[in-house]
């Protein structure tokens, strides 16, 4: 297993809990996603282009859509929002140019409810992420579902704000 | 979480999973009354006579008997302390002292050492202090390291001879206990203890979720959801003999099982065929499974009708999880529950009267609440704001079920009238997802 990913993960994760402990933060909406508007610096040869969907550096590039591997929901819903589209967009352009990445969906619901209704909307939520994926081209062999309901959360608060953020289907790639 | 995590899981989990501890013993569960009835019956338990060749275990067979009835909410049973007399037999009895001391009734009785030395004899009876009747006088036998269980069972026989129901004292509980969540060695258990908490043993432990653990008919059995391979599964775990075998392991959703009351079917919910669906699993491996619904909404937390000729779950087909029942060949399903926004994991009682669900009028308050088929009425019988998970008692008279308390899963009952509550103390961790066993025969 590669250390630089192991390292990501951390880093993600420790980010993730940071927010998470965040407890002054009035609103806890979850990140909008604006495509960049800066130019990439064409006169660097190796300067990565962070639109390039199809390049594996972008998948650690803070600057491209491609590192960022949640999707939110609302309260109850499975439904992907309009912000998260593009994110969505460029995993499956990703996918489509690089044959060999393999990607799992892991749909979670918040704590809300009983814990095997919630186990069949994170799933709902997979498919809803792994449908708009086969929408973009990634092919049906690349991408599995699996939901843990309630069971993971990344913020254990019984408030809206960890509700929001445990509300989410995460993209995670076993090959890339 | 990244790619890296999913692997070390599933090896931890692996590891884990091959060492299980059947009956480790964990710190002992304790159940205490919240609020009791006014007026709960004045009875007295008599020390019953020791004639064995072992010593008398500090927690007498009596002392057992009178904690199980003053749990009950129901019994206001005399101290020891206080008793003046203390008769073995009818005949001893001195109905006036009884009297004076304001006692109803009356349970006297004996334990000895069986003719062929091999468990215990209990010999008992009830008595009426106002009439001087004998209401019930009973022997039985109970095999070596049984007395709980015997004078759990003594417990049931006064509480169904004074109330007209049977008791639910010879019964278990399994929950689930989770710790260290959120860290790198996160830790469940599923746990089974006697209903008045003692014998508490963890007889599953895994690094990856347990959920919706239920009882075989005879309650030698648990079906359970595991998360021990990464995906869910559905186990069955023999409590006695400690083996277990995953009964279901299809793509996707593999959860919320459910023993027939002949105990050869197992009820899950399986999105092996797309949306999850109930789906029927015959444990003898006879028959493939079976689909039972076929539709593209959520249906899920499937529960037999006592006859099992029906099977109600929670589809959220209208827009939001309600209560559907469907007959166990298929056909139509049909809408059970109007009341509230939000109701699911039907558990019911023993007559399939009432049904206790999950119950939410505005997404605000998730409540336990009871919904009587047969008057329509619908009572509230939790004050929390996440409870989940109810589990009716074999008998009816509680309701078991999870609740959350300062950031901390606890468990909590409260009987099916709402007058009487009881918290259940247990040990450090995240309690949830109890199950309430059939009676023990």
């Amino acid at each position: 297993m590669n250390t630089a990913l192991r390292l990501i993960a951390i880093v993600m994760l420790a980010a993730l809990m940071a927010a998470c402990a965040r407890q002054t933060t009035p609103e806890p909406e979850p990140p909008v996603v604006e495509p960049p508007t800066q130019q990439p610096d064409t006169t660097e040869t190796d300067r990565i282009d962070p639109r390039d969907f199809t390049d594996v550096r972008n998948l650690d590039n803070p600057e491209s859509l491609l590192s960022q591997r949640v999707v939110y929901f609302e309260f109850d819903r499975s439904n992907i929002r309009a912000q998260f589209r593009p994110i969505i967009e460029a995993h499956a352009a990703y996918a489509r140019a690089n044959a060999s990445a393999r990607i799992i969906l892991e749909g979670h619901a918040d704590e809300r409810g009983s814990r095997e209704y919630n186990l069949a909307l994170g799933e709902r939520r997979s498919d809803a992420v792994s449908d708009a994926m086969s929408a973009g081209g990634a092919s049906g062999s690349q991408v599995e579902i699996v939901s843990y309901g309630e069971e993971r959360p990344v913020c254990r608060n019984s408030d809206d704000d960890c509700w929001q953020r445990n509300r989410r289907v995460e993209i995670v790639y076993t090959a890339r | 979480m990244a790619e890296t995590t999913i692997l070390r899981r599933a090896l931890q989990a692996g590891l884990l999973f091959a060492l299980l501890l059947p009956g480790l013993a964990l710190a002992q569960l304790r159940i205490e009354i919240v609020d009791g009835v006014e007026g709960a019956m004045p009875i007295s338990i008599a020390p019953f006579a020791w004639n064995a060749t072992e010593p008398e275990p500090a927690n007498t067979v009596s002392s057992i008997i009178s904690a199980n009835l003053r749990r009950s909410g129901l019994f206001d049973p005399m101290d020891e302390e206080g008793m003046i007399d203390r008769p073995v037999r009818p005949p001893e009895v001195r109905f006036g002292t009884w009297r004076l001391l304001k006692v109803d009734h009356l349970v006297i009785g004996e334990v000895r050492e069986a003719a062929d030395g091999f468990g215990y004899e209990f010999e008992y009876h009830l008595l009426d202090v106002l009439t001087g009747r004998i209401l019930l006088s009973q022997a039985m036998g109970v095999g070596p390291g049984d007395l709980r269980f015997g004078a759990h069972r003594v417990s049931d026989a006064i509480y169904e001879a004074l109330l007209g129901v049977p008791g639910a004292f010879a019964t278990r509980i399994a929950y689930v206990v989770a710790s260290n969540e959120g860290t790198d060695n996160p830790l469940y258990e599923l746990v089974v203890a006697d209903a008045d908490g003692f014998n508490e043993q963890a007889v599953v432990r895994n690094a990856e979720p347990i959920l919706s653990p239920t009882w075989s008919p005879d309650a030698r059995q648990l079906a359970y959801v595991s998360f021990a391979t990464g995906r869910s599964n559905i186990i069955v775990q023999d409590l006695y003999t400690g083996q277990n075998r995953v009964v279901s392991s299809e793509r996707g959703i593999n959860g919320a099982p459910a023993f027939s009351p002949d105990g050869r079917t197992l009820a899950v919910s399986l999105s092996r065929s797309g949306s999850p669906n109930i789906w029927l699993i015959d444990l003898q491996g006879q028959q493939r499974p079976r689909q039972l619904t076929h539709h593209w909404s959520i249906n899920t937390e499937p529960t037999f009708s006592s006859d099992g000729t029906e099977v109600l779950f929670t589809s959220d087909r209208a827009g939001r999880p309600q209560i559907y029942r469907i007959g166990i060949n298929g056909g139509e399903a049909e809408r059970l529950t109007y009341e509230g926004r939000y109701n699911a994991h039907a558990s019911l009682g023993p007559d399939d009267r009432m049904l206790a669900v999950i119950f939410s009028e505005g997404d605000e308050d998730y409540r336990i609440a009871l919904h009587d088929r047969e008057s329509g009425r619908l009572s509230v019988l939790s004050d929390g704001r996440l409870d989940e998970s109810p589990s009716f008692a074999p008998n009816g008279s509680m309701v078991l079920y999870a609740a959350r308390q300062n950031g901390r899963g606890v468990l909590a009952a409260a009987s099916a009238d709402g007058r009487i509550r009881q918290r259940l103390v247990t040990g450090a961790g995240d309690v949830r997802e109890p199950a309430w066993s059939p009676i023990i025969r």
